[in-house]
């Protein structure tokens, strides 16, 4: 079914042909995608992009998405067992999320959308923060200024914004840091997002906008989600707009190297649309069998994004200890989390009131004391 | 001291936060070269440089979404959003983002930014233009939301504003803007908590609460109470978003009647949750139920009916007749 020859760039003048190829999983709208490793993991030339990681950084790339993906499944299972509220697989979203991170700074700042654990791992969140929204112990806390990774955002699309004031601040520093802000194809449609591709594009702002496109936004295919595609749309806001193989981590990992390049030298935003799939369903709550079919499901099997790599860096000659010392470590890593996760147990409710307000009102203070007198009228009983 | 208008108290508070702080940017529709259309940003951006006084494009969730990342990045934003009745494409900025980060984050993600609206009706304008929408906000845990009634008041309550380290919403009257001039102590430091109501005029048999535009009119009231031999206490909450609730029960007990009054429809305004507190909290010392004067229960109405709906001083006095009367 796939070949590289299906991924190559085409061009369709017929308007009335389904948007969606289905042998490339490109959408057949002229728009080139951007690929250096084709679904068998064989190298393809391009004329602009090539690789630049290195086997050694590959390797560290392919580990994080090994178990990224290990704690993905941890996810799912903890939820089947009750004991996650609900888990948002990012399987088979890997290569785009690693692909991009790779190829920021550390001190670059990044603003997820809610499904980059890939992405959060590699900049160094312990995944049991993200496993704890889940669980319902917090809303999202981490480090921010320490991990430069920013807060997961559930309302979709909203954090464009802040990304794009965030890099319009960097700019104001004179700093040569790059914002990377994560979307997903829905969220193009939110009013919020062309808002901040304009104000991104009139500021010139040193931010990136990865559209992880992985064909539906919960149920709706991209086909009755635009017609005009995230990748195209960003000439329109006055940037460059570039489309890639998203289950390719070389090419994304290229293509967002060209973007930071870009910004940090002052050519301000990008928009990049990395053409993925989700394996897995939209959240534990979903359930994809009811519009999508098993055919496609296992077409884009074919093109799993660690698959790909791992073929890679065989032909390189990586060694079979290697994997199997992954595969021990991706054991070990979800052991330990599933068993930290069991253990989580929320603060007080009365505690939030540290959070509402730099310093409590009075009348949160009085409100607090009202309900630990509550609360505390309950105990024995 | 030096007489200013409202608006130009609000400019010099501005100005010197400016001054005093150089990560404090403004960014708005039509702020930079023509000064806002109030003028409030006249010569803002002439004497701080555009990077630092920015003309957005005309998108309102992008001007307060934007200045929250900013404020991420370390900078003190004031938004400019050009009337009351065009905020609403930032509610989810405000009320999700803005007013939570703080919340979800436990801390570690703040949002000191200020969004500066101007409110109130009775300006002879069209529609959208003579809103008062803060019942939408004032629900909002982790807004903070202060409205000045005087030019004084509002040359401090901007500066503190800024100065907060939550989000702060400052309504601004906007047909005091140019119509209402009073003494301002450029040199005063802004001092004092944001979230403080003031007695503006002391008095024994009944209560009037209001803030922003309103608390005018209801001096206006007392005045002319006082010719009628009644004594009217006036209080100006300035923060409507905490409120400040010891100086309200104070008064309450005080007079034993209490009238608040505001521009915003009647259902669920901010009268709601003061009638409901003051008698959970001084029932006993109430001699009246607690009245209400307000907008009408009708979407803002075309400016030549709009006398009619913004609370008079005539409304005022006939509410406080039934007060008495009991």
């Amino acid at each position: 079914m796939t070949s590289t020859n299906a991924w190559t760039p085409r061009i369709v003048g017929d308007a009335n042909e389904h948007p969606d190829d289905a042998a490339g999983g490109m959408p057949a709208d002229g728009i080139e995608t951007v690929q250096l490793l084709d679904a068998e993991g064989g190298e393809v030339r391009h004329p602009t992009y090539s690789p630049q990681l290195s086997a050694d950084e590959v390797r560290d790339a392919y580990r994080t998405m090994f178990l990224a993906r290990r704690i993905d499944v941890e996810g799912t299972n903890l939820q089947r067992q009750g004991q996650l509220a609900l888990w948002a697989p990012a399987k088979g979203q890997e290569a785009a999320q690693i692909g991009a991170i790779t190829a920021l700074r550390p001190t670059d700042m990044v603003y997820p959308s809610y499904r980059e654990l890939a992405m959060a791992m590699r900049r160094g969140l312990d995944p049991v923060a993200i496993l704890q929204i889940m669980r319902g112990i917090t809303h999202a806390t981490w480090d921010v200024d320490a991990l430069r990774f920013g807060l997961f955002a559930f309302v979709v699309g909203a954090q464009s914004l802040q990304a794009t004031g965030y890099a319009m601040g960097v700019t104001l520093d004179g700093a040569d840091e790059v914002v990377l802000v994560c979307l997903g194809d829905g969220a193009t449609s939110e009013g919020h997002v062309s808002e901040a591709l304009n104000f991104a594009a009139v500021f010139n702002a040193p931010v990136i906008f990865l559209v992880q496109n992985n064909q539906y936004a919960i149920s709706v295919p991209t086909s009755a989600q635009f017609r005009g595609a995230p990748a195209a749309r960003a000439a329109g806001f006055g940037m460059p707009g570039i489309r890639v193989d998203g289950n390719d981590l070389l090419a994304v990992h290229a293509v967002v190297a060209e973007a930071a390049a870009r910004a940090r030298a002052g050519g301000g935003p990008t928009l990049i649309e990395a053409m993925t799939y989700r394996i897995g369903a939209h959240t534990t709550a979903d359930d994809p069998t009811r519009y999508r079919s098993r055919e496609e499901e296992e077409l884009w099997a074919g093109r799993d994004p660690l698959v790909r790599i791992e073929r890679w860096l065989r032909d390189q000659g990586t060694p079979e200890e290697y994997f199997s010392d992954l595969s021990d470590e991706a054991d070990e890593l979800a052991t330990d989390v599933r068993a930290r996760v069991l253990t989580l147990i929320p603060d007080g409710i009365t505690e939030l009131y540290d959070y509402v307000l730099a310093e409590p009102s009075a009348a949160l203070v009085e409100e607090r004391e009202q309900v630990e007198r509550y609360l505390a009228s309950l105990e024995g009983r | 001291m030096v007489q200013l208008s409202m608006a130009k108290a609000i400019t010099a508070g501005l100005s010197r936060a400016m001054d005093r702080n150089d990560h404090v940017v403004t960014i708005g529709q039509d702020i930079g070269k023509l000064g806002g259309v109030f003028r409030i940003t006249d010569g803002l951006q002439e004497r701080f440089g555009a990077r630092r006084v920015m003309d957005s494009p005309l998108a309102e969730a992008g001007i307060v979404g934007t200045a929250l990342g900013m404020a991420q990045r370390g900078y003190v934003p004031v938004c400019e959003i050009q009337f009351d009745g065009f905020v609403f494409p930032a509610f989810d900025q405000i009320i999700n983002q803005a007013s939570r980060l703080r919340f979800r984050s436990q801390g570690q993600v703040t949002a000191p930014i200020v969004i500066r609206l101007p409110y109130g009706g009775n300006v002879g304008s069209i529609e959208h233009h003579g809103e008062s929408p803060e019942a939408y906000f004032t629900p909002t845990p982790g807004l903070r939301i202060v409205t000045p009634s005087t030019p004084a008041d509002a040359y401090e309550l901007i500066q503190q504003a800024i100065d907060s380290p939550d989000p702060v919403i400052v309504l601004e009257p906007k047909r005091l803007y140019h119509s209402l001039k009073g003494e301002v102590d450029l040199d005063a430091p802004p001092s004092g908590e944001l979230d403080r109501a003031r007695v503006v005029r002391l008095g024994s048999e009944v209560t009037l609460i209001g803030y922003g535009p309103m608390v005018s009119t209801l001096l206006s009231a007392a005045k002319v109470l006082a010719d009628e031999g009644h004594s009217a206490e006036v209080v100006d909450l300035r923060s409507i978003a905490p409120i400040d609730w010891a100086t309200v029960e104070k008064s309450a007990r005080k007079t034993g009647r209490v009238i608040v009054a505001h521009e915003a429809p009647r259902t669920s305004g901010v009268s709601a949750e003061l009638a409901a507190r003051i008698q959970e909290r001084c029932f006993f010392a109430l001699e009246a139920p607690v009245l209400r004067v307000t907008g009408l229960d009708m979407p803002y109405p075309p400016s030549r009916v709009e006398t009619d709906y913004v609370p008079s001083v005539d409304r005022v006095l006939q509410t406080v007749d039934r007060a008495l009367a009991y």
